[in-house]
C-alpha cells in the first residue's frame, strides 16, 4: 500500500464515509486540505461568507436529510467563527463533523499566526474532540469522529489537523465497522423496562405522550411509529419545539406545541395528566416551567437515549435508556402482542375539548385595517405552502415562535430551528443547507428582520449555488421577544430593542441577485407569497407586520403551567426579582 | 433575592478511563462547566500498557446533582465507566502527605513522639528539620498536620484520596 499526504487521506476518508457536500471556508491552515479536495473533485464544497453559517449550513443540512452535516474551517479565527454553530448543534443533538486547521504541530503553544488552541475551546462544546498529530492515525480518527457524532445521542465532534500532519504521509485503509473502547450508546432498552410503559399507557387515564427532537433524530420511520403508537392508544400528543413534526398537526390527538409559547391545551393537558411518557425530550426550562409545579400528579416515564437527560431537573419514575426508535418499535410490538384495546380516554379528551375551546392561538385582528398581524402572514404563508411540504427555517425570536404555533408540521425534518441555544443568524444558512440537501424541496426561512442580519452575508451564497431559497421576514422594526419581555418585565422600558437604521431588504435583496417583494398590507400578502413561490430562483420578501404584536399564549420564565398569559391585557409590565432573574 | 444552596454530602468517585491526552480537563472541566464541586482529585496510570488510568475525585453535592455527576462523567466518550464508591458501599479511602517540620531542641523531640504515634516515617531528616511521610485516612493526615503546626509546621504536600471497594470484586 502506497503512502498519501494527511490532505489525501481525509478526503479519501470522506469520500468512504459517503459525504457529498462540505460547507467550509479556506484559509492558510487548510491549504493542503483544499488543494487534496480539488485534485480530487469527489466531493462538493460550498464556499459561505463566515464560519459561523458554514455550521449552520451544516446543522440544517444535517436535520433536513439525516445525514451528518461537515464543515471545514482554517486555524485561529476560522475555528472560533464555527464556535456558535458547534454550541448550537450540541445544544439541539445535531450530527456534526468540523474539520479544523491547525498551525503544524511544531508551532503549537508559540502564538503563532492564527493560532488559537481549538480542542481547548471546543472540548466542551462538542460531543468529543481530537487534536490528530500522527498521519497514520488521521484515517482512523475520522471514522470515529463521524462514528461519535452520528451514533447515540447525536452531537458535534471536531477534528483539528495541524498542518504538518497535512502534508506529512501516511498509509489509510478504509477501517470495518467501529468498535470503540469505551463508546458503546446502548440503542434497546430492556424488555422489561417496555412491559412497564406499555402496562402504564395501558392503565392510564390521563396518558399525555411529550415528544422531542429525539424522535425526529431516531428517523422517519420513528415518527411513523409514533403515529401507530397514538392510533393504538388515542392518547393525546404534545411535542417540543425541536419535536414538531413527528406527528401530524392536522391529527386530532395533536394538542400543539408545549412550553412557554406552547398551547393552552397542551399545557392544562400536562398540569392535569395522570401518565406523561416523555420520547425524546429533555424536561427543558422552557417546556416545564416553575419545577415544582410541573405535572403534579402524574407518574412520568422518561425514554432517552442519553442517560444523563435522565432526573437532570425533573424526578421521574420510570426511566428507559434507549433510542426512541426502538423503544417505540417495542411499544408498539408488545401492545399489539398483548391485544390491549384501545384504552377508553373520553372523559379525558371531553376535558382536553374544554381547554381547545378556549382557542388560545387565536389573536386579535381588525378587519378594517390594512395592517398583516404576524400570526396572520404565517398562516397565510401555511396556506400557500402546505401542499409542497415545504422545509421551513427559522432565525430566533417572535417569528420563530409564531411559525412552531401557526405553520402546521406534517412530516419530520421539515422543520429546522434553533431551540436550545436559541442562535439569531441560524436560519438562512440552514435554509442554504437544507436546499442543497434537497435540491426540489421548497425551503423557507422565516425570518425576523433583526436576526436575518446576523448572517445576511450569506445571500452570496446561495446566489453562488444558484439556490432557490425564500426568505420571508416578520418586520416589525423590533427585536420583538426582548421588546416583549421588556413589556412584561421592565413596564415597557425598551431598552435598545427597537431596529434603527435597517437596509432597505428589497434593494438589498436586489443587490446579491435575488428578486425582492415588499409586502404592505394586508390586500398584499397572498399576492405577494405568490409571486414569492412563482420566482425559481432566490427571494427576500420584507413582510410588514403589526409593530407591536406579541407572542401569546406565554408561561412567563418562572411560572406554573396553570398561569399562562393568554392576551396582552393579562400583562402587568413588572415581575419579582425571583422571576426576573429567570431567563 | 438571595441565592439558595443544594444540602452537599461528600462523595467519593472513581472514574476509570482511557488515558488519552485532555482527559484530565475534559474531566476537570465538566465540573467547572457545570457547577459542581472538587474537594480532591488525583490520577494515576493503572494498567502495564498505561492505556487507563484511575482518576479518583472527591465531591460534595445532593442526591439529584450526585446522580448529575456521574451520569455526566459517564457519558464522555473517553470513560469505561464510574463509581460512587460512597454509594456502592464499603470502601477505604487513604490518603499521603509529606509533612516537613522544624525541629531542634524540645521539639524535635516531640515532633519525633508524635510522628511515631501517626506510624509517620522519617523520610528526609537535617540537624533542623524533619520530613515526615503519612498516610492515612482524611481525618487521621489533618489532626497530624494540625499537631505538627505546634511544633513548628514549614509546609505540608498531600496526595488527595485514593479510594478502592472493599472486598474481592473490582468496582
Amino acid at each position: 500500500m502506497t503512502e498519501k499526504s494527511g490532505a489525501d487521506i481525509l478526503v479519501e476518508a470522506l469520500c468512504d464515509l459517503g459525504v457529498e457536500v462540505v460547507f467550509g471556508y479556506p484559509g492558510g491552515a487548510v491549504l493542503p486540505i483544499y488543494d487534496a479536495m480539488f485534485r480530487s473533485k469527489r466531493i462538493k464544497h460550498v464556499l459561505v461568507r463566515h464560519e459561523q453559517a458554514a455550521t449552520h449550513a451544516a446543522e440544517g443540512y444535517a436535520r433536513a436529510t439525516g445525514k451528518p452535516g461537515v464543515v471545514l474551517v482554517t486555524s485561529g479565527p476560522g475555528a472560533t467563527n464555527a464556535v456558535t454553530g458547534i454550541t448550537d448543534a450540541l445544544m439541539d443533538s445535531i450530527p456534526m463533523v468540523v474539520i479544523t486547521g491547525q498551525v503544524p504541530t511544531t508551532l503549537i503553544g508559540s502564538d503563532a499566526f492564527q493560532e488559537a488552541d481549538t480542542v481547548g475551546i471546543t472540548r466542551h462544546c462538542t460531543k468529543h474532540n481530537y487534536l490528530v498529530k500522527d498521519p497514520a492515525r488521521l484515517g482512523a480518527v475520522i471514522h470515529e469522529a463521524f462514528h461519535i457524532a452520528t451514533s447515540g445521542r447525536p452531537g458535534p465532534v471536531v477534528v483539528d489537523i495541524p498542518k504538518d500532519v497535512q502534508v506529512a504521509s501516511a498509509r489509510y485503509a478504509k477501517p470495518g465497522p467501529i468498535q470503540h473502547k469505551t463508546y458503546r450508546p446502548a440503542l434497546k432498552a430492556d424488555r422489561a423496562a417496555i412491559e412497564q410503559v406499555v402496562d402504564l399507557l395501558a392503565a392510564a387515564e390521563r396518558p399525555v405522550l411529550y415528544t422531542g427532537g429525539g424522535i425526529i433524530n431516531a428517523g422517519p420511520g420513528a415518527s411513523q411509529l409514533l403515529r401507530e403508537l397514538v392510533r393504538l392508544t388515542g392518547a393525546p400528543v404534545t411535542s417540543t419545539l425541536m419535536g414538531l413534526g413527528a406527528f401530524p398537526a392536522s391529527a386530532p390527538q395533536w394538542l400543539g406545541m408545549l412550553g412557554m409559547h406552547g398551547t393552552y391545551e397542551a399545557n392544562l393537558a400536562m398540569n392535569e395528566a395522570d401518565l406523561i411518557v416523555n420520547i425524546g425530550a429533555r424536561f427543558d426550562d422552557r417546556v416545564t416551567g416553575r419545577l415544582d409545579a410541573f405535572a403534579p400528579n402524574s407518574r412520568k416515564v422518561h425514554i432517552d437515549i442519553d442517560r444523563s437527560s435522565i432526573n437532570k431537573t425533573v424526578r421521574i419514575d420510570h426511566a428507559v435508556v434507549a433510542d426512541a426508535g426502538h423503544a417505540l418499535e417495542d411499544m408498539v410490538r408488545l401492545w399489539k402482542a398483548r391485544q390491549h384495546p384501545k384504552p377508553d380516554l373520553d372523559a379525558w379528551w371531553r376535558r382536553i375539548e374544554g381547554w381547545r375551546a378556549r382557542q388560545c392561538l387565536s389573536f386579535p385582528e381588525d378587519a378594517a385595517s390594512d395592517v398583516i398581524m404576524p400570526q396572520r402572514a404565517i398562516r397565510a404563508l401555511h396556506e400557500a405552502t402546505k401542499a409542497r411540504q415545504p422545509i421551513i427555517t427559522t432565525e430566533v425570536g417572535q417569528h420563530q415562535m409564531w411559525a412552531a404555533q401557526h405553520f402546521g408540521f406534517e412530516l419530520p425534518n421539515k422543520w429546522l430551528t434553533s431551540g436550545g441555544l436559541g442562535t439569531m443568524g441560524y436560519g438562512l444558512p440552514a435554509a442554504i443547507g437544507a436546499q442543497l440537501g434537497n435540491p426540489n424541496a421548497l425551503v423557507i426561512d422565516i425570518a425576523g428582520e433583526a436576526s436575518i442580519q446576523m448572517n445576511i452575508q450569506e445571500l452570496a451564497t446561495a446566489t453562488q449555488y444558484r439556490l432557490p431559497v425564500k426568505i420571508f421576514i416578520l418586520n416589525n422594526e423590533y427585536m420583538g421577544m426582548v421588546r416583549q419581555w421588556q413589556e412584561l418585565t421592565y413596564e415597557s422600558r425598551y431598552a435598545e430593542s427597537y431596529s434603527d437604521s435597517l437596509p432597505d431588504f428589497v434593494k438589498l435583496a436586489e443587490a446579491y441577485d435575488w428578486k425582492g417583494i415588499r409586502i404592505d398590507t394586508r390586500e398584499q400578502l397572498d399576492g405577494g407569497i405568490a409571486d414569492m413561490l412563482a420566482h425559481d430562483g432566490p427571494v427576500m420578501v420584507d413582510c410588514r407586520v403589526a409593530k407591536l404584536a406579541n407572542c401569546f399564549p406565554m408561561i412567563p420564565s418562572g411560572a406554573a403551567h396553570t398561569d399562562m398569559i393568554l392576551q396582552a391585557n393579562e400583562v402587568s409590565g413588572t415581575m419579582d426579582d425571583e422571576a426576573k432573574a429567570l431567563v | 433575592m438571595h441565592i439558595r444552596e443544594e444540602t452537599a454530602e461528600r462523595h467519593t468517585l472513581a472514574v476509570i478511563v482511557d488515558n488519552e491526552p485532555g482527559i484530565l480537563a475534559r474531566i476537570a472541566g465538566l465540573f467547572t462547566a457545570r457547577g459542581y464541586n472538587i474537594e480532591s482529585l488525583t490520577v494515576s496510570e493503572i494498567t502495564a500498557d498505561k492505556a487507563v488510568s484511575r482518576i479518583t475525585i472527591v465531591t460534595s453535592a445532593g442526591p439529584a446533582t450526585l446522580e448529575q455527576i456521574v451520569a455526566q462523567l459517564d457519558r464522555l466518550v473517553p470513560v469505561h465507566r464510574v463509581h460512587d464508591l460512597t454509594a456502592e458501599g464499603d470502601h477505604v479511602e487513604r490518603e499521603l502527605a509529606m509533612v516537613k517540620v522544624r525541629g531542634t531542641g524540645d521539639h524535635r523531640i516531640e515532633a519525633l513522639r508524635l510522628a511515631d504515634v501517626y506510624r509517620a516515617r522519617v523520610v528526609d531528616a537535617t540537624t533542623s528539620s524533619f520530613v515526615f511521610e503519612v498516610t492515612g485516612g482524611r481525618a487521621k493526615i489533618d489532626k497530624f498536620v494540625e499537631l505538627m503546626a505546634e511544633v513548628g509546621l514549614i509546609e505540608v504536600a498531600r496526595t488527595g484520596i485514593v479510594a478502592i471497594a472493599r472486598g474481592s470484586e473490582a468496582a
